[in-house]
């Protein structure tokens, strides 16, 4: 234990965290507009392989970013298009795109196993990164890093004071009053499951170019599922997603640095300990009684 | 005064089915409260959501103030001048006071200039709000109050209140008229939608009479009787129930000191309600939208269980049984809403019919299902309360209201309750199925059984009730004859104004 | 402009007419996906659809129908009957794998004992050990209201490091020279589930799928228990009303679908794949879900539709082999297959007309 460094385990837990915010925000603005998308994991799979693809041909870890949230995109289309137009239950067509989303990263993943890809720059913040300790921890990290921060408090920010939250907010709460007030509760809803699928993309593509980086098949490991998770364990709050992120983030570090430790536990059971205490976390939220937005998970059609 | 603000002209809108607006005329003019008078299903709510954009006409055209009028969305509308408080459906619990009000306006001001607003503005009307607060936890007169504020800010011309007294006290009632009675002398007008006939004699100027999509006749409701108007409303009388004068037997129902914690976030918490129920005896529960109303009837149906001594079934404590064991001991109920929890709507009503009458009928076999046998329940209930559906394998859904709350009333009157107890018995149902429904509910009584009847509907409860309570904030006064009670003082039971006052001048 | 209407009530022709559908449209696509492949679509298809029935070598491929199937319809039909309750099971995949593991486990205790009561211990062992890991999300969400979608997916995740554990450590065949992966089942006879039939494929899971599926179908039309998973799936607050009670519902729908997938993977580990190895889990309990849509949550239908997926199965690996279509191909055709089916479920309950431009 004594081998583990503090300030690198700190470190280790921000880029560890990274993927899961991403995607759990996108997921957060998906639900608070009243849309339950189980897909997560598919789309960031997808996102994992298009910007893995994308960066690897083009050299460039930013197209290949781009490339991740427009392919995110693309797949929460589909699931847009099942959900409000054809009218399909939402929990069936969540699994279909996670499904469909691991066949379709595999094929498309098929030439590019065991390459490396272009690596992304940490972001040089000169003095900043040599304050010890705090440096390290904090300023010097790649710019996705500080980007899903922002992305925090702009969604945050976005739900809390402007008008399209407060429409976002409106139709997730309650959709037959926000149509009979005029809101469009379809394109709202569509807007907000293409930047889930966009996050989730990100979310993705972080796993495959900075935090592992290579492409393998499958390598998201749950932690689309990890992000619905997160959703629920931050009561649909944006900030809390952030601690929740963290929290997983720690875990998968300590063990994973346990694991390198040469720890007395077979590899196996530390590898299970973030899916436990997903389900510990599940447990614990429980007694919290915040309400999940009123409109979640139910079919809209405007009917007379 | 005297200026045409809105005119409907030849307006005329299809569903699949059925024609809801058939070739409607009429005009409202400035400063006037006009009557929109008509039956469930006669088309009022799709004029009013064609006047509010919601809905577009198949023909016929709109002008207001003599242009053509047609609004391509509620936000053309409102941009018009066009404001509307709905019956349900247009608040949002879990936003605030202010964020409701923001969503009815095209551009509302910042948050906390608009909260000044709404406290400035409700005062005037004597209609106080706290623009902080969380919608879901506000009474249903309250909440009504937040629609109405939501209009106003907007300084309409034209205001649409769809059935707005259905969740008011007389006493708030009285108050919600004098604030209309202002608002048409400063030149607003308003178009009124109701089947209460003297509520539209004692407010409006003009009435409009709908019935099945069509204008039958207009009317000046001060100088028409209320028995003219329902016949034009209706087309033809019905027989006002009958009752039979019977002594009550010995109590079936005893409830006491029943308190529940709120069972959802926004539901209302019961607080130590006692009442009795004789055999043979009607006891009505009024009170407004949202007081406890749904509550009540899960503690007696069995879907929230209490200590068991809280709920007596001939004596014996039943507060701990389920909904089965209770229907077991001839304890029946009926809740509110049709569509999800009396009913299944995409069950047929054969598997509706087992919903409730598995273990009375004998509809089981050793936990098999007899499926002729509950096919001939539901026949049998379909037959003798007069339910118009092509048979017993159709969905549910497919009913019209009236004809699905006959069939789940039917569906408990045939199993022969020993208490029976029911809400909102005829709410979203027309007159004929109505007066079917409240006939039963005396023969039902005439035959022994003890009824708690829960409705909104005074007229209803003073039409059958033996008694009379009212539910208050989860309270429940103490039961009064109903024969000789005053509206004014059955208003004091529900609670008077609150804390509703009249406008200021 | 193109215009949906609710049907007053769901629509008989449609809801049988859907998967066939459903299955068409995803050939064309499947078809277009596998020339953008470049292979001949035609083909292809016929490799996969036809051929393992009708082709050369079909004695070899019809018994190989039964014993993919088994497992899916064993697994899509317990979880037909949770999603029919609205309760998401969809950690099948964990099930299974538990109960391999419980029932190889009991099976590898009693090695080397010849007697007739081993295969049967090792079987309710086996729907113990599925039943137990579907207990976990089942008690947790009626004690505290946790999400059962998101606990059971975790373990499925719990139980492939499970799995790992197992045949890296207690379960590794002794006389395996350091190999992972436990002793095969298949050579210890007293604990393997042979063909009942040989040459059939017709082992001890094909039959206990057929009368899984009889039992289910008596039960959702028959028997009152079948009905209240019903109502409880479509209008939950009435069927609070009828006297069901939630909770009893959602053990009684997760743990028959756990003991269901945990006796798959028992038959499974017991017969075809013959032991505990690291990656002996190919994804059924997934596809199962698959399998359940497809087949409308209805016995029957998921009869039809396990054959149907153990086919694309097959042929796919025979596309595989003799095309030299990607096996990622195959795993994509059968999502689509769900979407699709998902997509045109729309005309059971909606009519599509087509209206002129309504006049504003």
């Amino acid at each position: 234990m004594g081998a583990i460094d503090p300030a690198l385990l700190l470190a280790a837990l921000v880029v560890a965290a990274t993927p899961i915010l991403l995607a759990a925000l996108g997921e957060l603005v998906v639900e608070r507009a009243g849309v339950l998308n189980l897909g997560v994991e598919g789309m960031m799979i997808t996102g994992a392989i298009c910007g893995f693809a994308v960066a690897v041909n083009t050299g460039s870890p930013a197209i290949g970013f781009a490339a991740a949230a427009g392919g995110g995109a693309v797949l929460a289309l589909l699931f847009a298009l099942l959900t409000q137009l054809a009218l399909a239950n939402q929990v069936a067509s969540g699994l279909a795109l996670t499904l469909f989303g691991l066949g379709l990263s595999s094929l498309l993943g098929q030439g590019y196993v065991g390459i490396k890809p272009p690596s992304t720059p940490r972001l040089d913040l000169g003095p900043l990164s040599d304050i010890p300790f705090l440096g390290r921890v904090a300023f010097s990290h790649d710019l996705m890093v500080y980007l899903a921060l922002a992305l925090v408090a702009a969604v945050w920010a976005m739900l809390k004071y402007t008008r399209a939250g407060l429409i976002l907010r409106a139709v997730g709460e309650n959709h037959d009053a926000a149509h009979a007030l005029g809101y469009r509760v379809v394109r709202v809803r569509v807007l907000a499951i293409l930047f889930g699928g966009a996050c989730a993309g990100l979310g993705g593509a972080y796993i495959s170019l900075i935090r592992v980086p290579q492409w393998t098949e499958g390598m998201t490991a749950g932690a689309g599922w990890i992000a619905l998770a997160l959703v629920v364990f931050a009561s649909w709050k944006a900030g809390r997603v952030l601690l929740g992120a963290w929290l997983f983030g720690g875990v998968t570090v300590l063990q994973l640095n346990l694991q390198a430790a040469g720890f007395a536990i077979p590899v196996e059971y530390l590898s299970m300990s973030p899916y436990l205490i997903t389900i510990l976390v599940l447990i614990i939220m429980s007694a919290d009684k915040s309400r999940a937005p009123g409109s979640l998970g139910r079919i809209f059609h405007a009917s007379q | 005064m005297t200026q045409t603000l809105l005119s409907i002209s030849d307006v005329t809108k299809a569903y699949p089915g059925v024609i809801a607006n058939d070739a409607v005329s009429f005009d409202i003019r400035e400063g006037e409260i006009h009557a929109l008078l008509g039956e469930n299903g006669a088309g009022k709510s799709t004029l009013v959501k064609m006047i509010y954009g919601l809905v577009k006409p198949d023909s016929g055209s709109m002008s207001l103030r003599g242009a053509p009028f047609a609004p391509a969305s509620p936000s053309a509308a409102r941009a018009a001048g066009v404001a509307m408080v709905f019956q349900h459906f247009s608040l949002f619990d879990a936003l605030s006071v202010a964020e409701n009000v923001a969503l009815g306006m095209e551009h509302p001001p910042p948050m906390r200039a608009l909260s000044a607003r709404i406290r400035e503005v409700s005062e005037t009307y004597g209609l106080p709000l706290d623009p902080g607060r969380l919608t879901g936890d506000l009474s249903a007169g309250e909440r009504q109050r937040v629609e109405i504020i939501r209009c106003l800010l907007q300084e309409p011309r034209l205001l649409i209140m769809d059935e707005p007294t259905s969740v008011l006290t007389p006493q708030e009632v009285k108050i919600l008229f004098e604030t209309l009675r202002r608002l048409a002398s400063e030149g607003v007008a308003i178009l009124y939608i109701s089947h209460k006939l003297e509520e539209i004699r004692a407010l409006c100027d003009h009435a409009t009479i709908l019935r099945q999509g069509r204008n039958v006749g207009t009317c000046t409701p001060r100088e028409t009787p209320a028995r003219a108007m329902a016949e034009m409303m209706v087309g033809s009388t019905f027989a006002t129930p009958a009752r039979t004068a019977h002594a009550p037997g010995d109590v079936a129902l005893e409830v006491e000191g029943l308190s529940l914690p709120a069972p959802s976030a926004f539901g209302t918490a019961l607080q130590s309600i006692g009442f009795t129920v004789r055999r043979g005896e009607i006891l009505g529960i009024g009170g407004v939208a949202g007081n406890g109303q749904d509550e009540l009837l899960a503690a007696l149906s069995g879907e929230i269980t209490t200590n068991a001594p809280t709920v007596r079934l001939h004596g014996a404590p039943a507060g701990h049984l389920g909904p089965a064991e209770r229907r077991r001991h001839g304890l029946l109920t009926a809740p509110e809403e049709r569509l999800g929890h009396a009913a299944a709507p995409d069950m047929t009503l054969t598997e509706n019919a087992l919903l409730t009458g598995a273990d009375r009928e004998g509809l089981l076999a050793r936990g098999f299902v007899r499926w002729g046998a509950a096919r001939a329940f539901a026949d049998a209930v379909i037959a003798r309360f007069d339910v118009r559906t092509p048979g017993p394998e159709t969905a549910a859904r497919a009913l019209s209201g009236g004809n699905l709350q006959k069939f789940v009333i039917g569906r408990e009157v045939l199993q022969r309750p020993e208490v029976f107890v029911v809400n909102q018995p005829t709410w979203g149902v027309d007159a004929a199925a109505a007066a079917a429904i409240r006939q039963a509910l005396l023969d039902l009584a005439a035959e022994g059984t003890a009824i708690l009847c829960i409705s909104q509907d005074l007229d209803e409860l003073m039409e059958i009730s033996d008694r009379f309570a009212a539910l208050n904030e989860g309270r429940l006064s103490p039961a009064r004859p109903a024969t000789g009670l005053s509206v004014e003082e059955i208003g004091l039971m529900m609670g008077g104004a609150h804390d509703m006052e009249v406008a200021h001048v | 402009m193109l215009m949906l209407e609710k049907r007053p009530q769901p629509s008989r022709i449609w809801t049988w007419a859907t998967p066939p559908l459903a299955v068409l449209v995803t050939m064309i696509a499947g078809g277009a996906l596998f020339a953008a492949l470049g292979k001949d679509p035609v083909e292809a298809i016929a490799t996969i659809f036809w051929k393992p029935l009708f082709g050369e070598f079909a004695f070899y491929y019809r018994p190989q129908l039964l014993i993919k199937a088994a497992p899916l319809i064993l697994i899509a039909t317990g979880l037909s009957l949770g999603f029919r309750a609205g309760v998401w099971n969809i950690g099948a995949e964990g099930q299974y794998i538990l109960g391999a593991l419980t029932g190889a486990g009991v099976g590898l205790a009693l090695y080397p004992l010849d007697s007739a009561v081993v295969f049967p211990l090792m079987v309710i062992a086996g729907a113990l050990g599925g039943w137990a890991w579907a207990m976990v999300p089942a008690l947790l969400k009626v004690r505290f209201g946790t999400n059962e979608i998101l606990v059971s997916l975790m373990l499925v995740y719990v139980a492939e490091q499970l799995l790992a554990a197992m045949a890296l450590g207690p379960m590794r065949n002794p006389d395996g020279h350091g190999f992972p992966g436990s002793r095969n089942l298949r050579d210890y006879p007293s604990a393997h589930n042979a063909e009942i039939i040989e040459g059939t494929g017709m082992h001890w899971g094909v039959a206990a799928a057929v009368i899984a599926v009889t039992a289910a179908y008596v039960l959702l039309s028959r028997h009152i228990l079948g009905f209240q998973i019903r109502l409880a799936g479509q209008a939950p607050r009435a069927a609070r009303f009828s006297g069901v009670r939630p909770g009893r519902l959602v053990v009684v729908c997760l743990g028959t679908s756990g003991a269901l997938a945990g006796l798959a993977g028992l038959f499974e580990v017991a017969g075809p794949a013959g032991q505990v190895s690291i990656d002996f889990n190919v994804g059924y309990g997934f596809t199962a879900i698959i399998v359940a849509f497809l087949g409308r949550l209805h016995p029957v239908g998921i009869a039809l539709a396990g054959l149907l997926m153990a086919l694309t199965y097959i042929g796919g690996e025979m596309a595989q082999s003799t095309l030299g279509l990607p096996a990622a191909a195959i795993q994509l055709f059968q999502g689509m297959l769900l979407f699709f089916l998902l997509a045109v479920d729309l005309l059971t309950n909606y009519r599509i007309r087509f209206r002129k431009k309504e006049a504003a």
